[in-house]
C-alpha cells in the first residue's frame, strides 16, 4: 500500500492531546444504559443495560452480537448521537455529549451504514467534507484542508478515486472514500457501524488491516460493529459482546470467544479454535 | 482536485451577471412598442443621473416607467424562488421540492385575496391600502409557515416525510379556498391566472420595492450561512450531525429563510411555477452541487429565466400578453423531461 511521505503529518492530534501515552485512557464507556419507545408515554421497547468498558490509543473494540442486540445503539451512545439514560462517555476524561457539534466532529468521526447521495459529487469533494468542522461557516477550504483530504486519500489507498463521481463507484472503493472523509476529520475516536456489510472477503480483510495500520501509525482509538467474528477476533484488542441489550462479556477476544458462550448467544453450534498467534478462529459445525 | 475558491466562486458569479445584463438590455428593448439600443442607453443614463425631465420620449416613459420596474421584479422574483427551491431540496432532500411544495404559496394567495375583499371596507389611506394585498399574501404565507412547521412535527421533532406531506395537503387545501373565492367573488379579484399562473404585469408600489430587495438579501444571506452544512445534508442528517452540522438549527433557519423568499415572490407576483424547482437543477449541472456556489447561481440563473420568459410573455402575442407563469410551464415542462431522462440514463 502507498502511503505518502507526510501522511504521519495528516493526522496530529489536537493541542493537548499530545502528551497522551499509550497506557492513557482515550474511551471510558462507563455504565450507560438507554431505553427507546416510539411513544414517550409507553414502557421502552428496547432497553440497553448498563455497559461499560474502556480503551486506550491504538486499540481497536469490536462489538458483537446478534442481530438487534443493541451494538448501534451503543455506538450511538458513543458517538454522542443519543444521550444515555444513565452513565457516560468520556472522550479523554471530557463527557462527550458536553461537546458543540464541531468540537465533538473533530474528535469522534463516524462511518454509517451507507446512505445514499441526494445529488452526486466527486470523491475528493466527499473526502473535503470532513474538514466541515475546522471551518467557519463563510470560509473555503485552505491548501492545508486539501493536503490532509487528499492524504486521507492516500491512506485508504483511493487515491486515484481522487476525481471519480460517488455514484460510479463500487462499493468497497465508496467504503474506502467514506473512510477517507472520516480520516480528514482527524479525529481521537473512529466509529465504523459494519464497515464490512456487502463487502467481499478480499475487501473486509484489506479494510481491517487499514484500520490496524491507522489505529497504530495514528494512537487512533476505534470502535467497530460487527458480524464478522473471526476478522473481529483476528484484528480487535478488545471485544464487546452483547445480547439482548446486555453485556455479557468485556475483553480481549481469547477471552471472550468461549464456544458455550458464544453458541448461547449466537444459538448454532460451533467450534473455537486458538491459532498459534493467540487469536481466535470460529467455525460453524455442520448439521447445526 | 480543485476545491472551491472566492475567485473562482466570483468568476463563475459574474459570467452569469454579465448574461442578466445583456438579458436586461434586451428585455429593456424589445416588447410593443419598439425602442432604440441607443435611445434606450441615453435615457437610462439620464435616470441614473437624476435628469428624469431629460427623457427623450414617451418611448423613453415606456422603458423607464413600465418595462424596467417589471424588469426588477422579475429579477427578485426569480432569484427568490430560485434560492428557496435549492434550499426546499436540500432540506427536505428530495428532488422534486419547490418553493410551493410547503404550501406557502397557497397562504400568501388566500391571504392577499382576502386583504382584497377586506379592503374596501376598511378606511385607510392611498398609501397604506396599496400595501394592503401584499401585506396580506405575506401573513397569508407567516401562517401556513407556522401551520405546517407545528403539523410537520413527530415526537417534538420536525419529520421530513411527515412536514412534506403536511405541505401538499395544506397547499391542496388553499387551493380550494383559493377557487371557492375565485369562483364566488370574481367582480373583486385579479384573474385566476395571477394567483395560478403567476403574473407580473401588476407592478407593486414603489415602496414595496426596497421591502423586496431588504427581504431577499436578508433571507438569502441567512441562507448562505448554512451552504457548506447543506452540502452535509446531502448526505443525510445523521452523517451531518457527525460532520460537525447543528441539523436542528439549520432545518429551522433554512425552512423560515426559503418560506420568507416565497411568501415574499408571490405576495408581487402569484405563482410562477418551474422556476424554483428547475433553475437550481440546471445550474447543478453546470456548476456541481455545492451549495457556496449553488445558491448564487441559481438565483442569479432564477433572475434569468424569470426575465426571459416574461419578455416572452410580452412579446409573443403582442399586443396582448400572457401570463409569465405560462411562459415558465412551456418552458418549463419540456426542459423537465429531458433532466428526468438525462439523470436516470
Amino acid at each position: 500500500m502507498t502511503i505518502s511521505a507526510n501522511s504521519n503529518q495528516t493526522l496530529p492530534r489536537s493541542p493537548g492531546d499530545t502528551s497522551l501515552s499509550n497506557n492513557e485512557i482515550r474511551l471510558s464507556v462507563e455504565q450507560i444504559s438507554y431505553g427507546y419507545s416510539p411513544n414517550p408515554a409507553q414502557a421502552p421497547v428496547f432497553t440497553l443495560e448498563a455497559t461499560s468498558f474502556q480503551a486506550r490509543p491504538g486499540e481497536i473494540v469490536a462489538v458483537l452480537g446478534p442481530n438487534a442486540c443493541g451494538k448501534s445503539t451503543l455506538l450511538k451512545l458513543i458517538s454522542g448521537a443519543l444521550v444515555p439514560l444513565s452513565g457516560r462517555v468520556l472522550l479523554n476524561g471530557i463527557e462527550v455529549t458536553s461537546l458543540p457539534y464541531k468540537l465533538r466532529a473533530q474528535r469522534i468521526a463516524m462511518v454509517q451504514q451507507e446512505s445514499p447521495l441526494l445529488f452526486p459529487c466527486r470523491a475528493w469533494e466527499f473526502v473535503l467534507q470532513g474538514r466541515h468542522p475546522y471551518r467557519g461557516s463563510l470560509r473555503f477550504e485552505t491548501e492545508d484542508d486539501i493536503a490532509i483530504a487528499r492524504n486521507a486519500l492516500a491512506e485508504v489507498n483511493a487515491e486515484h478515486l481522487s476525481d471519480r463521481w460517488m455514484d460510479k463507484i463500487s462499493g468497497g472503493e465508496k467504503q474506502r472514500v467514506i473512510l477517507a472523509r472520516a480520516l480528514a476529520q482527524q479525529p481521537l475516536l473512529l466509529l465504523l457501524d459494519e464497515p464490512t456489510l456487502h463487502l467481499d472477503i478480499g475487501a473486509q480483510v484489506d479494510l481491517l488491516e487499514t484500520l490496524r495500520r491507522l489505529a497504530a501509525r495514528h494512537s487512533c482509538t476505534i470502535v467497530v460493529v460487527t458480524h464478522e467474528l473471526n476478522l473481529a477476533g483476528e484484528y480487535a484488542d478488545q471485544v464487546v459482546l452483547l445480547q439482548r441489550g446486555k453485556c455479557l462479556r468485556v475483553g480481549p477476544p481469547a477471552s471472550v470467544y468461549q464456544r458455550e458462550l458464544l453458541e448461547q448467544v449466537f444459538q448454532a453450534k460451533l467450534a473455537v479454535e486458538i491459532a498459534v498467534s493467540g487469536r481466535p478462529h470460529v467455525s460453524v459445525l455442520s448439521g447445526s | 482536485m480543485r476545491a472551491l475558491t472566492l475567485q473562482r466562486l466570483l468568476l463563475r458569479c459574474g459570467i452569469l451577471a454579465a448574461i442578466l445584463f445583456v438579458v436586461v438590455v434586451i428585455a429593456l428593448k424589445l416588447g410593443a412598442v419598439p425602442v432604440s439600443l441607443y435611445g434606450l442607453a441615453r435615457d437610462l443614463i439620464s435616470v441614473i443621473l437624476g435628469q428624469r425631465s431629460a427623457l427623450s420620449s414617451d418611448y423613453g416613459m415606456i422603458v423607464i416607467d413600465i418595462r424596467l420596474p417589471r424588469i426588477l421584479l422579475g429579477i427578485i422574483v426569480g432569484a427568490s424562488l430560485s434560492v428557496a427551491g435549492t434550499g426546499f431540496q436540500a432540506l427536505l432532500r428530495n428532488p422534486l421540492a419547490d418553493p410551493y411544495v410547503l404550501g406557502v404559496s397557497g397562504g400568501a394567495a388566500v391571504g392577499a385575496i382576502l386583504a382584497i375583499l377586506l379592503g374596501p371596507h376598511l378606511a385607510l389611506a392611498p398609501a397604506v391600502a396599496v400595501l394592503l394585498t401584499p401585506v396580506g399574501a405575506f401573513l397569508g404565507a407567516s401562517g401556513t409557515i407556522a401551520a405546517v412547521y407545528l403539523l410537520g412535527q413527530r415526537q417534538g421533532e420536525i419529520d421530513n416525510g411527515t412536514l412534506l406531506l403536511a405541505g401538499i395537503i395544506t397547499a391542496s387545501f388553499f387551493s380550494a379556498i383559493i377557487i371557492f373565492l375565485m369562483t364566488t367573488q370574481s367582480s373583486n379579484l385579479r384573474g385566476m391566472s395571477y394567483w395560478l399562473m403567476g403574473d407580473l404585469s401588476l407592478s407593486p408600489p414603489r415602496s414595496l420595492y426596497v421591502m423586496l430587495v431588504a427581504g431577499f438579501f436578508l433571507a438569502s444571506g441567512i441562507i448562505y450561512t448554512t451552504a457548506s452544512d447543506l452540502n452535509l445534508l446531502l448526505s443525510g442528517e445523521k452523517e451531518a450531525m457527525h460532520l460537525g452540522v447543528d441539523v436542528r438549527r439549520v432545518r429551522l433557519v433554512v425552512y423560515i429563510s426559503a418560506s420568507i423568499l416565497t411568501g415574499l415572490a408571490v405576495s408581487v407576483s402569484g405563482s410562477i411555477g418551474y422556476v424554483g424547482l428547475l433553475v437550481p437543477h440546471v445550474m447543478r449541472l453546470i456548476f456541481g452541487s455545492d451549495h457556496r456556489t449553488l445558491l448564487p447561481t441559481a438565483a442569479i440563473g432564477g433572475a434569468i429565466a424569470v426575465v426571459i420568459a416574461d419578455t416572452l410573455a410580452r412579446i409573443v402575442v403582442a399586443p396582448a400578453e400572457l401570463p409569465v407563469g405560462a411562459m415558465t410551464a412551456l418552458a418549463g415542462a419540456p426542459l423537465f423531461l429531458y433532466l428526468l431522462r438525462k439523470t436516470t440514463a
